[in-house]
């Protein structure tokens, strides 16, 4: 083979054709930009995270727990502290209300108490510039820029927390390790923890978290391995209650990385559909181009070019374009890796140094590049069949490409856009199970497209009567005709549909699911940490300022101490399919008792508590789930710790919860005499017709009961209604960009049979039709296509959404059909424009000019 | 020396067969200049296709030089063609993408020979488009890119060039134009040269003619007229 001379002849026989050629591969270009962006982005993560390591966990170890660290531990920290040099650090964190007393304007804050020396690693920068040392100086505190803002108040103002009185010292600017969200749902107040027992907050029932960081003297990494084999046990004990968890740098950088896989493998799964939506227009461009190819083809053919040099030629023009298309979308992809740490800064943990990465370009080029290739070989190899008989007497298209039964060629390449198909995905999903899943939804949607055009196919050519007007009667024989579009038009179309409406219709499912939770409340204000003897007081406050108590009920915090007589430890050495969820064995249960439903909850198994019965077992019902994860069911005995106390309950009925209702939802629900004389604390929900209202209810009981929080939800409402509108938009765009991906693809399926059809446009014009009867025609053919393509790929949709929401996603699946019906419709109507466009060029075209081609 | 042997060509149509060729045989020595003739539908462009190795007939051998041209595949025959064949149609046939001097050059480049430009251009020259070279196909009109039809069609010196209806979409003086060409060029290089025309005044000027009507040769010969208008054209040649 003469390799100069066929890149020479593919370069100048492409000179009209490049523009053409790189509109197709430009199919290709917004899946790689998706592709390198998702995956750089992830990388620089990732990296950040690995050299951050110490400062986000803030010290060499962590040991974090519901309680304080029980007496043994202390002291061998006590230990540590003096043989060894290891130094600790505290950190307690709970909830309270801020008020400032100037503005008497209050807001639940995050307090987070913290001891001298923490953190070890990193820094908590504040503004002014290194006021976090003046915490433990005297009463004052560090808070975030949205609490001054929320309480209308400056730095050098008093803040209440409690019964204790601080000074606003500065603003928190940057926390390792900490996402913005955290401070906008509830801002953090830093104090120093020698302040907690005058402010009175930490009482029975309160939720507070006690952490402590360690930092080890210098030591190699093998002594190191050695310090936690030996301290380990001793610092984490396995029957601690509450649990104690422990973390090393190493354990908290895998966390932290695996989470963030999560995240790049989901949007790497749009990434996928972007770029077979690409390879989808690249073949059906392609497949076009080659169309106007036959001419050329034949001739060289006749002056002596083999089939295989002829291939080589169109396929060095596919692969310069595809390798162009894929360069542009890397660029793109890397301009986007760039700006996204500024638009996702505050959803992630770290400060993202951002580098190009070469590995995810290199990637993104070489399976952009790939499935260009691939995907217009498929076309391609159609060209070998071209006879140079064709130069002499020229036949239709259709019968010139008129396939052969069971040739190898094309049957080996797509079982290499099969293996690609697979092999991406794979490499793109949590399992190889998942990847082979994915493309075989991707194949069976392939399949039913292909079908359903299979049947238009044949019923049209039954239906049609021949009554009806001849326009219609030839646009609907055009469907049936030899070298119809029907198959093709119908599948590109039918798939383009399918991938945008699923991607929207999973998304307008998980949004929703979001959305419901806020809204289906009566309540707009919450009330907890309310202990007993404050609970009347509460109530009749609000009742004082003419509100409604929509929701009271009792809080008891339990942990399970039997389950049919076997303990914890006990039923945690169990192995195999019986074994118990670790976590629902160990957590603490916050509990409530009453005598009724919600309607929130449905019993689905056994009955609600009937009449109290005087024995000292108690009826309770336990949320189905959860009864699954503990492998429990009616008539089972699981026997509680309740502060010390045993109580012993039979499970009587189990509840599904609907927990996005926001109510107090709880796991177990216990007949009242169970609990009533347990030590509890309350939550109560209140309507208040204003945020006036609200922020005056809110203020009066934290004047006469400062360690009992609330909760404005309308403000809740809108901190993560700002969240969520970030993430609609970027749904919005990621719907956009598809529908952009799917109109390109549109063209080239159409375009493929267009000289076909400006023949036989140009044929009956001659015969005497007008303008108006060959446009009724062409607009009957592609409203069929389009009506037919896009209902399809709509249904297809339909069903995929539904299977993700259940079985990935896990939600409840409603379609959301107008969304779908505008895309089918829109769809429909660019099908019926580019029929229009061919319709024009039928009238551009003189008789002789088309006719003598024949 | 070309030479077709009981060359058979039928098509299947439903389930009747339609023969469009039927043992057709002849000879032509290296350097004949010959007109295939007859009605529309005779067989004709056919036959060319069958010569010119472009289709595989159903029974028969074409031999080119003696080797079997219908025994080769596809790719074989390709390379003979782009070796010993050169081709002009009715409809020109340029690849529209290629400036008329690329066009001239393909065959050239294909084989991988050196030297294409410059043969390219002598022969572009000879045809009279040494002004033209550099425009494409569509820049071109009918006369002037039939000629660059035929430089690409000698640029490999064919030992046989074919040529259907080459004047069919021509008028008159181009369509005499490109005849004179042909002679010459025949005259020069001693190709032989297989035309295949409706056009009887087209037909005379050459040295024999071969008459097909429906699928069968008719008449094959050495015919007075041709004699004659042979003459005449090589007397005004002389002028």
């Amino acid at each position: 083979m003469r390799a100069k001379a066929i890149f020479v002849l593919a370069w100048r026989e492409s000179r009209t054709a490049r523009r053409r050629l790189l509109l197709y591969m430009s199919s290709i270009f917004l899946g790689v930009a998706a592709l390198v962006a998702i995956d750089s982005f992830a990388e620089n993560v990732t990296s950040s995270v690995r050299e951050q390591s110490r400062a986000l966990l803030g010290g060499d170890l962590s040991i974090a727990s519901r309680a304080p660290l029980p007496e043994p531990v202390r002291a061998l920290l006590d230990t540590l502290a003096v043989r060894d040099s290891v130094q600790s650090a505290d950190l307690t964190t709970f909830a309270s209300m801020a008020v400032v007393p100037r503005t008497t304007l209050t807001r639940l804050a995050q307090v987070r108490a913290i001891s001298p020396g923490y953190p070890f690693y990193g820094e908590i920068t504040t503004q002014p510039q290194g006021r976090l040392a003046s915490l433990q100086q005297g009463r004052n505190v560090i808070v975030d820029p949205s609490l001054l803002v929320s309480l209308d108040a400056r730095v050098g103002d008093t803040l209440a927390l409690g019964n204790a009185r601080f000074v606003i010292a500065g603003t928190v600017e940057n926390t390792p390790g900490e996402t913005g969200i955290t401070s906008a749902i509830s801002p953090r107040v830093y104090m120093s923890d020698r302040w907690i027992p005058e402010t009175g907050l930490l009482v029975f029932g309160s939720r507070a978290e006690y952490e402590t960081l360690l930092k080890l003297p210098p030591m190699s990494a093998s002594q190191q391995v050695r310090f936690l084999a030996r301290y380990r046990p001793r610092l984490e004990p396995a029957d601690a209650q509450p649990r104690i968890r422990m973390r090393t740098v190493a354990e908290n950088e895998f966390n932290l990385t695996d989470a963030i896989d999560d995240l790049r493998r989901f949007l790497g799964i749009v990434g996928l559909v972007a770029l077979l939506l690409g390879g989808l227009g690249v073949a059906s461009g392609v497949h076009a181009f080659v169309m106007r190819k036959i001419d050329t083809v034949a001739i060289l053919r006749c002056v002596g070019a083999t089939s295989g040099q002829v291939l080589a030629i169109y396929v060095l023009q596919a692969a310069a374009m595809g390798l162009v298309g894929a360069t542009a979308g890397a660029v793109l992809g890397v301009g986007i890796q760039l700006a996204l740490p500024g638009v996702m800064s505050e959803l992630l943990p770290v400060d993202v140094t951002v580098r190009v990465a070469p590995m995810p370009i290199l990637l993104g080029l070489g399976v952009g590049l790939w499935v260009a290739l691939v995907f217009a070989l498929r076309p391609l190899v159609a060209l070998r069949r071209i006879s140079p008989l064709q130069a002499l007497r020229r036949e239709s298209d259709a019968t010139v490409m008129r396939a052969t039964r069971w040739a190898l060629a094309p049957m080996l390449i797509s079982l290499a856009i099969i293996a690609s198909v697979v092999a991406i995905a794979t490499s793109r999903a949590d399992t190889l199970l998942e990847g082979v899943m994915f493309a075989a939804g991707v194949g069976a949607a392939v399949l039913v497209l292909w079908a359903s055009a299979a049947l238009l196919v044949s019923q049209a050519r039954r239906v049609a009567r021949p009554g009806w007007p001849f326009t219609l009667r030839q646009g609907i024989a055009n469907l049936y005709r030899p070298g119809n579009q029907t198959r093709v038009v119908a599948l590109a179309l039918g798939f383009g549909v399918f991938l945008m409406s699923t991607l929207y219709q999973v998304q307008d499912n998980l949004l929703r699911t979001l959305t419901v939770r806020l809204e289906q409340s009566r309540a707009n204000v919450v009330f907890f940490d309310v202990q007993a003897d404050q609970r009347d007081g509460v109530d009749s406050l609000i009742r004082a300022g003419g509100h409604e108590v929509v929701q009271e009920a009792p809080i008891v915090p339990m942990r399970i101490a039997s389950i049919n007589g076997r303990t914890i430890p006990d039923l945690q050495n169990d192995s195999g399919p019986g074994r118990r969820a670790a976590w629902a064995l160990r957590r603490e249960y916050r509990s409530t008792y009453r005598s009724t439903t919600q309607p929130s909850e449905t019993i689905t198994k056994g009955r609600w508590f009937g009449a109290p019965d005087g024995d000292d077992v108690y009826e309770a019902s336990f949320e189905q789930e959860l009864a699954e994860e503990l492998k429990v069911g009616i008539g089972d005995t699981v026997t509680w710790n309740v502060q010390g106390v045993p109580i012993t309950t039979v499970i009587t009925s189990l509840r599904e919860v609907n927990w996005a209702r926001f109510e107090t939802n709880f796991f177990v629900v216990t007949e009242p005499a169970a609990l009533e004389r347990a030590p509890q604390q309350f939550v109560l929900l209140a309507h208040a017709p204003s945020p006036q209202a609200i922020a005056l209810l809110q203020r009066s009981v934290v004047r006469i009961y400062p360690s009992v929080s609330s909760i404005d939800l309308t403000l809740v409402q809108q901190t993560v209604g700002n969240v969520l509108g970030k993430v609609v938009v970027a749904i919005r765009f990621l719907a956009v960009l598809s529908l952009a991906l799917g109109i390109p693809v549109l063209f080239s399926a159409v375009s493929a049979t267009r000289r076909d059809r400006v023949r036989e446009g140009v044929l009956l014009k001659t015969l005497g039709a007008t303008r108006h009867q060959v446009n009724r025609i062409l607009l009957a053919e592609y409203a069929l296509l389009g009506v037919l393509g896009s209902l399809t790929g709509v249904l297809l949709s339909i069903g995929a959404a539904w299977a993700l929401s259940r079985f990935v996603f896990e939600t409840r699946f409603v379609p959301a059909l107008m969304p779908a019906l505008l895309v089918s419709a829109g769809m429909t109507l660019l099908a019926i424009a580019i029929g229009a466009l061919t319709g024009r060029e039928v009238f551009r075209s003189t008789p002789m000019a088309a006719l003598r081609e024949v | 020396m070309l030479i077709a042997r009981n060359l058979t060509k039928e098509y299947q149509s439903g389930d009747h067969t339609i023969a469009v060729l039927r043992d057709v045989s002849f000879e032509i020595p290296q350097g004949e200049f010959v007109a295939i003739v007859g009605p529309s539908g005779s067989g004709k462009t056919t036959l060319l296709g069958l010569l010119a190795g472009l289709d595989a007939p159903t029974r028969g051998t074409v031999e080119l030089d003696g080797r079997p041209f219908s025994t080769l595949d596809e790719d074989a025959r390709a390379r003979v063609r782009g070796e010993k064949v050169g081709f002009v149609f009715q409809s020109f046939q340029l690849v529209p993408t290629l400036t008329a001097l690329e066009n001239v050059q393909v065959p050239l480049e294909l084989r991988g020979e050196p030297g294409a430009p410059a043969r390219a251009r002598e022969l572009l020259q000879r045809v009279g488009l040494g002004d033209r070279m550099h425009h494409v196909p569509a820049q071109l009109s009918g006369g002037e890119q039939q000629r660059v039809a035929l430089a690409r069609a000698f640029v490999n010196r064919p030992r046989i060039l074919f040529a259907d209806e080459p004047t069919g979409n021509l008028d008159s003086d181009n369509g005499a134009r490109i005849v004179e060409l042909i002679e010459s060029l025949n005259r020069e290089s001693g190709s032989t040269v297989v035309l295949v025309t409706h056009d009887l005044g087209l037909a005379a000027r050459t040295q024999r003619v071969i008459r097909l009507s429906d699928g069968v040769v008719v008449s094959d010969g050495r015919s007075g007229a041709a004699d004659g208008a042979r003459r005449q054209t090589a007397d005004a040649a002389s002028d």
